[in-house]
């Protein structure tokens, strides 16, 4: 580590894996009541409040460790210390705040607004105030130091993520509307600006894991973001089908729609290549393995499980399944999570000083949550299926149907469970420090 | 390989004019699309009550257990029709009273059986709540969903 100000970055990597614990607790009750309804008693806890602490929990942590990325990568990109980091420090108590007063709202009734943006009122606020005071220190930090690409597309995608939450604010009475720039919050993010944050910090991790050329790097991160924006932002059509939209979004949501998977297979293509071409042999495996695993389930998650359903004469029948929701948890774990889960990993052992230790124990978290998480999605994939058949194709009720399929739902809370192991190895392998191995005995700074 | 012919100045700026076009595209369509919407409310006007129905749903985050055209969580029925499914169509004042009883009923508490909360909604509430999923049901979804509860 070169520059002090990066140590801002472990508070948000704690901070996040934190709330990310916290999204487990709840997946875990939710995937209960599916299996036993009455488990919970639904005046004190109703599955409602438990799914929108899961995916809030889950949006908030991933936005916490993008911060974290941010201020991790940003003084070495731009050769020179942060801008503030008593600002960053700030910021970060500020949204940790923010964030524990939202689930105590939603424990106890108040929220309101739609899905993912269930916050009240002041907290939307609360969420801009960080927001800006984040993108003020990174932009100063950025002017004043050496321009790279990475910098510059990390920066477009943050910028992005901010603008398009402004959408949050506008509740329109007429529903086709309301839902038409949901979406303008929701897909242009994962499907559009999410993945310039996830491209860029992806790059930084290869080019300190492999040693590959920078300007070879940067050459791919136009052609990959490019071909990001070009079939996502039209792309958003694949959820304008049915919700009282022109059918002529069937035909630009299919086409545009069908074409998203290229990117995430061009991501796949560049890590790989990067890492033949690279040839340093890093000595933490892990974090490697993270960053190449992250570009595989990206691609398996938003482009093969997306391709699944995104063509409209498909998804007529799939459309609001258990079939979402397996695609939802594969392409939010892969992309997302994994590319924070990366990060950590590299991170963390130069935050915290020490070689990396406990190499085999967070790869075994690594094979360990990601199995949980597949077993997830092919449960749910399960689910889904059957759900389209019985429900969209035979035209039977929908409790009906649930009833018949608690089967897949039993196997979904197994991977849940294998989630939660994976999980708590993984903060094992990140906090507790083990003993070095007598063969990678080496100094910190051949590992930077 | 593609990548490797194109110079570094050559892609950054196929990336920015790309994206300024194809942005350009898509605001127009949904502004299209907008207007389109805003036609809907001249046959199936948004009264206050609909729309104060509408903030009864958000405010008790209905749509974290049920879909509205598809969307929301998997928990619970979609609910776009079901003014429909509760006869509506012919017998409106029949299908207002019978969604307010099965509103009171809950929760059923039967075991195996998904469960949803009493809100405790005032008669106001309720009304306007049902106002809101009657123009729900009378917005063309393209035939969405394939076996409409009738
Ligand atoms: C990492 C990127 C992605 C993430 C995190 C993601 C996540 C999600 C989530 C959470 C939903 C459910 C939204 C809701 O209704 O609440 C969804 C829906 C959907 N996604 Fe993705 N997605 C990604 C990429 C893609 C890609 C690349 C495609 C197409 C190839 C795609 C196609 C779809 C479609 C068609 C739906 C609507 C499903 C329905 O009709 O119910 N997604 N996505
Ligand atoms: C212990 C592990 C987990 C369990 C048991 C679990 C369970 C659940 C349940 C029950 C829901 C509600 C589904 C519904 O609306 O009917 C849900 C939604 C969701 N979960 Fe998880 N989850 C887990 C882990 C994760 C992870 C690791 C991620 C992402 C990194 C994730 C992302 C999501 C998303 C995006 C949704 C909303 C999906 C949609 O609306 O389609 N979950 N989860
Ligand atoms: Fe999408």
């Amino acid at each position: 580590m070169k520059y002090q100000s990066q140590q801002v970055a472990k508070l948000y990597f704690l901070g996040a894996l934190l709330i990310f614990s916290l999204q487990i607790v709840f997946g875990l009750a939710g995937a209960t009541l599916y299996i036993a309804p009455t488990s919970i008693p639904v005046d004190l806890l109703p599955f409602s409040v438990i799914r929108m602490i899961h995916t809030n929990a889950l949006i908030v942590w991933l936005l916490m460790g993008f911060f974290g990325c941010t201020y991790f990568l940003l003084p070495e990109e731009t050769e020179n210390e942060l801008y503030s980091p008593f600002l960053a420090k700030l910021q970060f108590w500020v949204f940790l705040i923010a964030a524990v007063v939202a689930v105590g709202g939603y424990l106890t009734g108040h929220y309101d607004g739609r899905s993912y943006l269930e916050q009240p009122m002041f907290i939307k606020v609360g969420i801009v105030i960080v927001a800006l005071m984040f993108l003020f220190n990174c932009t100063m930090t950025a002017l004043r130091g050496r321009k790279t690409v990475i910098t510059n597309i990390l920066l477009m995608g943050l910028w992005g993520i901010a603008i398009f939450f402004l959408f949050a604010f506008y509740l329109p009475a007429n529903v086709v509307i309301d839902k038409m720039f949901w979406w303008w919050v929701v897909h242009l993010w994962v499907e559009g600006v999410w993945e310039l944050v996830m491209a860029a910090i992806l790059a930084f991790l290869l080019i300190k894991l492999t040693g590959i050329d920078r300007e070879i790097v940067e050459k791919w991160l136009y052609v990959i973001i490019g071909m990001a924006l070009f079939t996502g932002i039209l792309g958003t059509g694949h959820h304008y089908y049915w919700i009282g939209t022109p059918g002529y979004w069937q035909w630009i949501g299919s086409i545009f729609g069908g074409l998203e998977p290229l990117p995430f297979f061009l991501i796949v293509l560049f890590s790989f290549t990067m890492v033949r071409k690279g040839g340093r042999d890093h000595p933490n495996r892990a974090a490697l393995l993270w960053s190449l695993g992250c570009s595989v389930m990206a691609f398996l998650g938003a482009g093969v499980w997306g391709f699944m359903h995104t063509l409209s004469w498909v998804n007529y029948y799939t459309h609001g399944t258990q079939l979402t929701a397996a695609h939802g948890h594969l392409a939010f774990y892969g992309a997302y999570a994994m590319i924070n889960l990366a990060m950590f990993t590299y991170a963390m052992p130069l935050l915290l000083g020490r070689p990396p230790y406990s190499q085999s124990l967070n790869i075994w978290s690594f094979w360990i949550l990601t199995s949980g998480v597949i077993v997830m999605t092919l449960a749910l994939t399960g689910a889904g299926i059957m759900q389209t058949y019985l429900e969209r194709g035979l035209g039977e009720e929908y409790m009906d149907v649930q009833q018949q399929i608690t089967a897949f739902y039993w196997v979904r809370l197994g991977g849940g469970v294998m989630v939660t192991l994976g999980l708590v190895l993984y903060l094992f392998a990140l906090l507790v420090p083990g003993r070095a191995p007598a063969t990678s005995r080496l100094g910190l700074s051949s590992m930077s | 390989m593609m990548v490797e012919r194109l110079t570094k100045a050559a892609a950054r700026n196929i990336f920015y004019g790309g994206t300024i076009f194809f942005f350009i595209i898509f605001v127009a369509l949904v502004a299209d699309s907008f207007h389109q919407a805003r036609v809907i409310e001249v046959s199936n006007p948004i009264s206050h009550s609909v729309a104060h129905g509408k903030r009864v749903w958000e405010r008790h985050a209905c749509f974290d257990c049920h879909t509205l055209y598809g969307e929301g969580a998997r928990f619970a029925p979609e609910i776009g029709r079901v003014w429909l499914k509760y006869g509506g169509q012919t017998d409106p004042a029949g299908a207002r009273d019978a969604l307010k009883a099965w509103f009171q009923a809950q929760p059923t508490g039967v075991d195996n059986r998904h469960q949803m909360p009493q809100f405790n909604l005032s008669d106001r509430d309720l009304n306007d709540l049902i106002d809101f999923l009657r123009w729900t049901s009378a917005v063309d979804t393209q035939n969405w969903p394939p076996h409409p509860a009738e």
